[in-house]
């Protein structure tokens, strides 16, 4: 039922893509999403899915056709990337607010200026209170994934948001990877049919999708996307257990590695977490007790898992591929240092790193992983944040 | 639909998503919003039914195709039809409204 292919990260996002035979896509290209949406309109020229693929003329274009078709009735998705996620911004939040269940893999790359095509997260950092759900992959197989099962988590009727599905700009979008793809009716069974909850175009039940909503409406609404929000974690939880029953597979909103027996923790999105893995495993070689915490389900922010997670070490890290740019670090540890506020007292500190695509190399993480075990050992965090990889 | 809109729900009563029945926009009142008033000279009209085309809002009513009377529940007074109305010394005046 498996099959092992040969695929970049974007093309098992089509691959994916292609299973699911969505109604409507509806995208514009732009580096480095480019090749899915390519991919794709092969898969319909030839016939291999019945999807009506609409090419706009900008990304404001595409969430709005999407928009649309999405309300209109029809199972809908898009894919874009940094100043193509900036051109779409309103029309993100209006796929929010009117709960259409709209999935879109984001590739991850920085935003201008400088003009710069490589990763960093400040793309869909942009549209973290859209009110979408958002999860991080860590390489290609997670994107086929991942794409798969937010299609169940957006339409689920207690769901009912958009889902963002990020994958690393040129490191897993263009990598190629071993990725194991399973049988189309399988997929095709785990993703269902499209129960659409608002029909638009049905002339025997009229509606008004999206009116004028003022002091006196418009916070009830955006107070039900905060609800569905929070009751979408359990959801995924859910979905996860399916899909891992049926495909053999281990996926969950957060995954901990070797943090059992861990002084120190690092935490973090995306690819680098994978490579994380490897100068973990070397670290603790060398006696090093450290672990890391991989966030794959970012919003809605599973809390409470992490929280427990992370509540016996004694210092953590967080590394954040977005600069917040003098907030108080960036969105990311905001978020976790929040979150142990009152459950532990150990330092966390902030790495900021990536920006642009700059690499974050092994003598890098060799440093924050001592780092990270001298503030265990000391108490004493670093100050924060620390941009890590930048020239002085 | 005229009690919900009547009856502020609470989030958890509301449908999801600002969808609504469809035609909602009848029970707001948008001639609370008018400073001048459109008049109708009856023996003036020739019931081209120009103002009719052009009426933004819906706001002229016809009857067996002829001007009948307007709307003023939801005419804005914006006096586009007395703009467009053909007839010299035109069959629509704009008046100033008088709020009660
Ligand atoms: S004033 Fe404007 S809104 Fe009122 S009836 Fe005339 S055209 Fe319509
Ligand atoms: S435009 Fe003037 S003449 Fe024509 S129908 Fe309207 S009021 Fe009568």
């Amino acid at each position: 039922m498996k099959t092992v292919k040969a695929l970049t990260g974007n093309d098992a996002v089509s691959y994916a893509m292609k299973q699911i035979n969505p109604d409507v896509v509806a995208a514009y290209p732009i580096t480095p999403q480019t090749s899915i949406v390519e991919k794709f309109s092969d898969y319909v020229a030839n016939g291999e899915v019945d999807t009506e693929m609409i090419l706009v003329e900008s990304e404001h274009s595409a969430m709005s056709a999407c928009v649309g078709s999405s309300a209109a009735g029809a199972r809908t998705m898009t894919a874009t990337s940094s100043q193509g996620l900036a051109l779409m911004w309103e029309v993100v939040y209006i796929a929010a607010g009117l709960r259409l269940p709209i999935v879109m893999p984001i590739v991850n790359r920085a935003l201008s200026a400088p003009i710069n095509i490589h990763c960093d997260h400040s793309d869909v950092m942009g549209i973290r209170d859209s009110g979408w759900i958002h999860l991080f992959c860590e390489n290609a197989q997670e994107t086929y994934e991942n794409t798969i099962q937010a299609i169940r988590i957006a339409e689920h009727p207690d769901v009912q948001l958009p889902v963002s599905v990020n994958l690393d700009g040129f490191i897993i979008s263009h990598e190629v990877a071993n990725v194991e793809i399973y049988d189309d009716k399988p997929v095709k069974d785990f993703v269902g049919a499209f129960r659409p909850r608002v029909s638009a175009l049905n002339l025997r039940s009229p509606v008004t999708v999206g009116p004028l909503d003022l002091q006196d409406y418009y916070f009830e609404h955006r107070r039900q996307v905060a609800d569905a929000m929070v009751k979408s974690l359990n959801v995924i939880k859910e979905i996860n257990a399916e899909f891992n029953k049926k495909f053999g597979r281990l996926y969950k909103v957060i995954e901990g590695y070797r943090l059992e027996d861990a002084d120190a923790c690092i935490v973090g999105l995306g690819s680098t977490m994978g490579t994380l893995k490897d100068l973990v495993d070397n670290a603790r070689k060398a006696g090093k007790k450290i672990g890391f915490l991989k966030i794959t389900v970012f919003r809605p922010f599973p809390k409470e898992d992490i929280v427990s997670a992370l509540k016996g070490l004694k210092a953590i890290a967080v590394l954040d591929r977005a600069d917040s740019v003098n907030a108080m670090g960036g969105p990311l540890f905001g978020d976790i240092r929040c979150a142990l506020y009152g459950a532990s007292s150990a330092p966390v500190i902030n790495y900021i790193y990536g920006l642009g695509g700059r690499e974050l190399t092994e003598q890098d993480i060799n440093k924050i992983i001592d780092d990270t075990l001298a503030a265990a050992r000391t108490g004493k965090t670093v100050p924060e944040p620390a941009y890590i990889g930048v020239r002085e | 639909m005229n009690s919900d809109l009547k009856r502020p729900k609470g989030w958890k009563e509301l449908p999801a998503g600002a969808v609504l029945p469809a035609g909602t926009a009848v029970e707001y009142h948008t001639g609370s919003w008018r400073t001048f008033k459109p008049v109708w000279i009856e023996k003036k009209c020739i019931h081209c039914l120009q103002c009719w085309i052009i009426c933004p809002d819906f706001s002229v009513l016809v009857k067996d195709q002829k001007f009948d009377r307007f709307d003023y529940d939801h005419c804005k007074g914006c006096g586009l039809c007395a703009y467009i109305c053909p007839v010299k010394g035109k069959a629509i005046v704009m008046e100033k409204e008088v709020k009660e």
